[in-house]
């Protein structure tokens, strides 16, 4: 089945079976490797891309029915306002073997877009916000992300210097 | 995954016209493509109805009409529902995980399947993925299965958060039949008990279709969500309860009690919802309400923890909703 799909900005043209999930597109289809597959069942957050600006475990997603869609991966968040959560990932060492970063970035600009937005989580006290992205706040809204290693304490921590200077989403930090 | 046609609908009729039998409806696909993956359900065709413009929230008299594409996150996120039915914004915060939230659907949540190990492993006997061929769960290993509801041919346990709100909130289903007819479900009901055909799960027939679910206005304030899991978020309720009260002097005057991790469906009970009617909140009211709801469960080694646990729950939310 032939699709389009906007990657990172570039319009790419597939013709698909239509079981190949969106993260095998991705990787088998345009050799866009950095989404990584780790359980392929939502479970581990390894796969999490952006579609249309939100954040979706590319492993249960199906290709074809994202015709059209603006997709971003690792490898693109650099323009999409992904950079200083790179740099701040790497200063906060919030990584050992690397597999799950991939997923915990664009899960990262996602959710710091949702907290912009004003969404509350199961966390929060209070359904009507404002919102402070305290640890209990980021450990909720980054649940569908696993870390192997265990390195939540600096992947928590990048996100809040991520967030507090501006990168994602600027007025929801504290 | 086995082979499938895949058909992307143009509108609702053209959908109905793309199903066949064997086929399957795809929105969000989260539940459905895992089942997939695993060769639980093998649909021969997907017909996908994401793209009809069933994703609104429509203001609806007093109340809300939810379409059935919405998803969990914008649902859950609705400055409407945050304001006026805080209990189902609170039970799609507490499901799953943002990820999951950003594609599973109102519609699709309310036919989610049961995670019985039994029912996700293709090589064990499983009356609701192969009916006739008996049960591994009974005489097998116990934990998040159901208390109350089974039968002798089924333990399988109802997952989601959502619909237990939406239970105690009165919600009502918009079913399109085959013949393009609306018809009105409310929750009760539209989940079937197991009994000897545990394979059908709701009374839909092949090839209608959700096309929304419609809140009325709450008829209670005091709206509380508790789940009980085995660790602090993304994992299915072990015990779970969603209350809508109101209170007038003192007095309940309205009580509407759902309930997750029990039942083989999402859980109801009248006549705990009218004992606890007209009276004033007690301790041992809300204990009374508790032997009540448990008062035909059958736990066996493995879920008899739930007992007790329900019970303390149920306490717990009743004293938070009525202080």
């Amino acid at each position: 089945m032939q699709i389009t799909l906007n990657v990172n900005g570039v319009s790419r043209a597939l013709d698909l079976d239509t079981r190949v999930t969106l993260l095998d597109a991705l990787r088998h289809h345009l050799r866009l490797t950095g989404s990584k597959k780790g359980c392929d069942h939502g479970q581990c957050g390894a796969c999490t891309v952006l579609a249309n600006g939100r954040r979706i475990n590319a492993c249960l997603s199906l290709a074809v029915m994202h015709d059209g869609d603006a997709i971003t991966t690792v490898e693109g968040l650099h323009e999409a306002d992904g950079a200083g959560l790179q740099q701040a990932v790497i200063d906060h060492d919030g990584f050992q073997c690397g597999y799950c970063t991939p997923g915990q970035l664009c899960s990262a600009i996602g959710m710091l877009d949702e907290l912009a937005q004003g969404w509350p989580s199961h966390a929060s006290d209070g359904l009507e916000g404002p919102f402070t992205l305290t640890q209990a706040e980021i450990a909720e809204r980054m649940s569908g992300n696993l870390c192997r290693c265990s390195c939540y304490p600096g992947i928590n921590a990048a996100i809040r210097d991520a967030a507090k200077t501006g990168t994602g989403a600027t007025e929801a930090a504290e | 995954m086995r082979p499938f046609d895949y058909h992307r609908a143009r509108d609702l009729q053209d959908a109905q016209t793309d199903y066949v039998s064997g086929a399957a409806f795809i929105a969000g696909g989260t539940n459905l493509l895992d089942l997939m993956k695993l060769q639980v359900m093998t649909p021969e065709r997907l017909v996908d109805i994401s793209r009809l413009g069933l994703d609104r929230i429509e203001d609806d008299g007093d109340g809300l009409r939810i379409g059935a594409t919405v998803t969990n996150s914008d649902l859950a996120a609705d400055p409407r529902v945050r304001r006026r039915w805080p209990v189902l914004s609170r039970a799609l915060l507490a499901g799953a995980s943002g990820q999951l939230r950003n594609k599973a659907t109102t519609g699709g949540n309310l036919l989610q399947r049961t995670r019985c190990p039994y029912f996700y492993d293709p090589d064990t006997p499983c009356n609701k993925r192969d009916p006739g061929s008996g049960c591994a769960a009974m005489g097998g290993e116990l934990r998040n299965h159901a208390v109350l509801g089974t039968s002798a041919h089924c333990l399988a346990l109802s997952p989601g958060d959502m619909p237990v709100a939406l239970r105690a909130l009165d919600a009502v289903i918009e079913i399109r039949g085959t013949d393009g007819r609306t018809r009105a479900q409310p929750m009760e009901g539209f989940h079937r008990l197991p009994g000897d055909t545990p394979e059908r799960e709701t009374v839909l027939d092949p090839g209608e279709l959700i096309t929304a679910v419609r809140l009325p206005a709450p008829r209670g304030d005091r709206q509380v969500y508790r789940k009980v899991r085995d660790r602090a978020s993304y994992a299915f309720a072990l015990v779970s309860v969603a209350a809508v009260l109101r209170l007038e002097g003192g007095v309940i005057s309205h009580a509407a009690l759902g309930f997750g991790g029990l039942g083989t469906v999402p859980w109801r009970d009248p006549e705990v919802d009218a004992l606890l009617t007209a009276e004033r909140p007690s301790a041992a009211l809300f204990d009374e309400a508790a032997t009540l709801l448990l008062r035909g469960a059958e736990p066996r080694e493995g879920t008899a923890f739930k007992l007790p646990l329900a019970r303390r729950v149920l306490r717990a939310v009743l004293e938070e909703a009525t202080q």
